[in-house]
C-alpha cells in the first residue's frame, strides 16, 4: 500500500481532506443520481423495459435524433476544418475577432440559440422569408433540428483540429509543394492524414452533443410527434406524464449510447496522445 | 509565419475566396442570430425593454439565476480545487476512476441529468422521500436546481486544473513544505499563484453554463412562475406566451451575459498564453 502512494503522500499535506471531500462531492453529485436510474430500470421487467424502449413513436425519435445529429455533426466537421485552416494558416484583419466567436455557442445559452434561430427561420423572419420563396421550410421540420444542432455544436470540431494544426506548421505543406504538389495534393495527402484523430474526435464530440441537445432543438421543431420529436424531449414528455418508469427506460438507452460514445472518444485520444508523445 | 505568406502568396485566389467563404459562413451561422436577438429586444424601443425588465416575474427569474450561479460557481471553485489536488498530488487506488467519473456530467444529455435527480432526490426516490419525511424538499424548488446546476458544471474547473497542475509538477510545493509552510500557506503563496488563471478560466465556463442551463433545470424546476422559473426558462414561457419582446428581453440579458464571457476568456486566455510564454 505504503509503494503504491508514492513519496509525494509523506510531504504534501491535504491528502484526507481533499480525499474525503472529493468521495463525498462525486457520491452525492454523480454516483448516487446514477444509482437512481439503474434502480428504476432494473424494477421494471425485461418485456414492459423492451416494449417502452422499441414503442413505434419512440423508435421515431431515436431516428430523427441519430439523422439530425449525424448530419449537424457532418456539416461541423467541414465547417470546422474550414475555420481551424483559415483561422491558423492566414493572417487577415478581424482574425481575432472570428476566433473569438467560434466560442460563442458555448457561452450563449441554448435556450437564446433557440429562440432567435426559431425567429429568423420562421416563414416571416429574415432567413426563413427568403428560404420560403425558394420553397424550403426550415421552422417546425427536421431541417430545423438540424440547424439547432449545428449551431449548439459548431466549436467542437475548430477547437480540436486548430491545436493540432499549429502544433504542425506549414513546413509540412511547403515541404510537399516544393516536391511539386499542388496545394489540394499537399492538403490531403499530408495535412489531413494528421489531422484525422482530432478531426474524429471533434466530429464525435459534437456528435454526442447533438444528441443530447435539448434547448435549442425545441423552440425550432414544432415538436410534432412521429416527425419532429427528439428523444430527449421524449423523456420530458414522459415525466409530464409523470411516467417515471418509461422516462427512465428511454433515458437509459440514451445514457448507454452517450457512455459507448465517451468510451470510442477516449479510446481515440488516447491513441492518438500515445502517437504524439511516440513521435517526440 | 514570413514563409507562409511567400508561400501563399503564390494563390491569393484560393486563399481569399477560403477566408471569404469562412466569413460569410461565421456571419450567417452566429453574427446575424446574435444581432437578431437584440433587433428582437428592440422591436417595441426602449420603453418595451424596460417595461418587461420590470415584469415582477421577470425580475424574479433573474433573481433566481443570479442565486444559483452565485451558489454553483463557489461550490464547483472548491470541490473542483479539491478534487484537481487530490488527482495531480497523489497517486491512490481508484484515481483514474474518480477522473472518468468527473467527465460523466459532459457525456450524460442534460434532460437526462435533470431525470437522474429526480429519481434519487424527488419525493418518489430513495433519498428525496426520506427528505420529504422531514419536511425537506430539494426537487421542483430552488435547491434542485442549484444541484443539477453543479451537476452539470462540476467538470470545467477540473479540466481546467488538471493538467495544469500534473505539468506544474510538486518541486516548489514540496520545497514550501520542507521550509515549514502550513498547508493553507502552501496552497495561497505557492500553489495558488500559479493556477489563478485556470482557475479563472475555469469559473469563467462554469458561470456561463450555470446561468443559461436549460434543460437539466426545466426537468427539476417545475416551471413555477415567479418561484423557480430561472432566465432560460423565462425565455422559453415568455415564447410560449407570445410576448415576443418579452423573450427576446430576457435572451438579450443572458446574450450580453455571453459576450461579456467570450470577452474575459479571450483576455485570459491571452494571460495564459502569456504566463506560459514566461515559462
Amino acid at each position: 500500500m505504503a509503494a503504491l502512494l508514492g513519496s509525494s503522500k509523506r510531504v504534501l499535506p491535504g491528502f484526507t481532506l481533499s480525499l474525503g471531500t472529493s468521495l463525498l462531492f462525486v457520491s452525492l453529485i454523480i454516483l448516487l443520481p446514477l444509482t437512481g436510474l439503474v434502480i428504476n430500470t432494473s424494477q421494471m421487467g425485461w418485456d414492459q423495459y423492451w416494449q417502452v424502449v422499441s414503442d413505434p413513436r419512440v423508435v421515431a425519435t431515436y431516428k430523427v435524433t441519430l439523422s439530425a445529429a449525424a448530419v449537424a455533426s457532418l456539416f461541423n466537421m467541414l465547417f470546422g476544418l474550414l475555420m481551424a485552416w483559415i483561422l491558423t494558416r492566414y493572417r487577415f484583419p478581424g482574425r481575432a475577432l472570428l476566433d473569438g466567436l467560434m466560442d460563442l455557442p458555448f457561452a450563449l445559452p441554448t435556450a437564446v440559440a433557440g429562440l432567435t434561430l426559431a425567429s429568423l427561420f420562421a416563414t416571416n423572419g429574415w432567413y426563413g422569408a427568403w428560404l420560403a420563396e425558394l420553397g424550403i421550410k426550415v421552422s417546425y421540420t427536421w431541417i430545423g433540428i438540424v440547424v439547432a444542432m449545428v449551431f449548439t455544436s459548431v466549436p467542437f470540431v475548430v477547437r480540436t483540429v486548430q491545436p493540432v494544426l499549429e502544433d504542425l506548421g506549414p513546413e509540412y505543406e511547403e515541404a510537399a509543394a516544393t516536391l511539386g504538389a499542388s496545394p489540394w495534393q499537399a492538403f490531403s495527402r499530408v495535412v489531413l492524414p494528421e489531422l484525422k484523430p482530432a478531426l474524429i474526435t471533434g466530429t464525435a464530440l459534437s456528435f454526442t452533443r447533438s444528441l443530447g441537445e435539448f434547448g435549442a432543438v425545441i423552440f425550432i421543431a414544432g415538436n410534432m410527434p412521429w416527425q419532429t420529436e427528439i428523444t430527449s424531449l421524449m423523456i420530458f414528455i414522459r415525466l409530464q406524464e409523470f411516467d417515471y418508469a418509461a422516462a427512465s427506460a428511454i433515458a437509459s438507452v440514451v445514457l448507454l449510447a452517450s457512455f459507448v460514445l465517451l468510451f470510442l472518444i477516449n479510446g481515440i485520444q488516447s491513441r492518438f496522445m500515445r502517437r504524439i508523445r511516440g513521435n517526440a | 509565419m514570413e514563409q507562409t505568406l511567400t508561400l501563399n502568396a503564390s494563390r491569393p485566389w484560393g486563399r481569399w475566396l477560403l477566408i471569404g467563404l469562412g466569413v460569410v459562413l461565421t456571419l450567417l451561422l452566429l453574427v446575424v442570430p446574435l444581432l437578431a436577438i437584440f433587433a428582437g429586444a428592440f422591436a417595441a424601443g426602449v420603453g418595451g425593454i424596460i417595461e418587461n425588465i420590470n415584469e415582477p416575474d421577470m425580475l424574479h427569474a433573474i433573481g433566481l439565476t443570479l442565486l444559483v450561479a452565485a451558489l454553483t460557481v463557489p461550490i464547483n471553485l472548491v470541490f473542483g480545487t479539491l478534487l484537481a489536488w487530490l488527482v495531480t498530488r497523489f497517486r491512490f487506488p481508484g484515481r483514474q476512476l474518480l477522473l472518468t467519473l468527473m467527465d460523466v456530467p459532459f457525456a450524460v444529455s442534460p434532460v437526462v441529468a435533470g431525470l437522474l435527480y429526480l429519481l434519487m432526490y424527488g419525493v418518489n426516490g430513495p433519498v428525496g422521500g426520506w427528505l420529504d419525511d422531514h419536511d425537506m424538499q430539494l426537487m421542483f424548488a430552488w435547491p434542485g436546481i442549484v444541484m443539477v446546476t453543479v451537476f452539470v458544471t462540476c467538470p470545467f474547473v477540473v479540466r481546467e486544473l488538471v493538467p495544469l497542475m500534473s505539468s506544474q509538477g510538486t518541486d516548489s510545493e514540496e520545497a514550501a513544505v520542507l521550509l515549514g509552510a502550513s498547508g493553507w500557506q502552501l496552497f495561497r503563496k505557492v500553489t495558488l499563484p500559479n493556477i489563478r488563471w485556470a482557475l479563472l478560466y475555469g469559473v469563467i465556463l462554469t458561470n456561463a453554463r450555470a446561468v443559461g442551463e436549460f434543460g437539466a433545470v426545466s426537468v427539476v424546476s417545475g416551471g413555477i412562475r415567479g418561484e423557480t422559473n430561472t432566465l432560460p426558462l423565462h425565455v422559453e414561457l415568455l415564447h410560449q406566451d407570445y410576448n415576443a419582446v418579452g423573450a427576446f428581453t430576457a435572451a438579450a440579458l443572458l446574450t450580453l451575459m455571453a459576450v461579456v464571457t467570450l470577452m474575459f476568456k479571450s483576455y485570459l486566455e491571452w494571460r495564459l498564453h502569456s504566463a506560459e510564454a514566461q515559462e
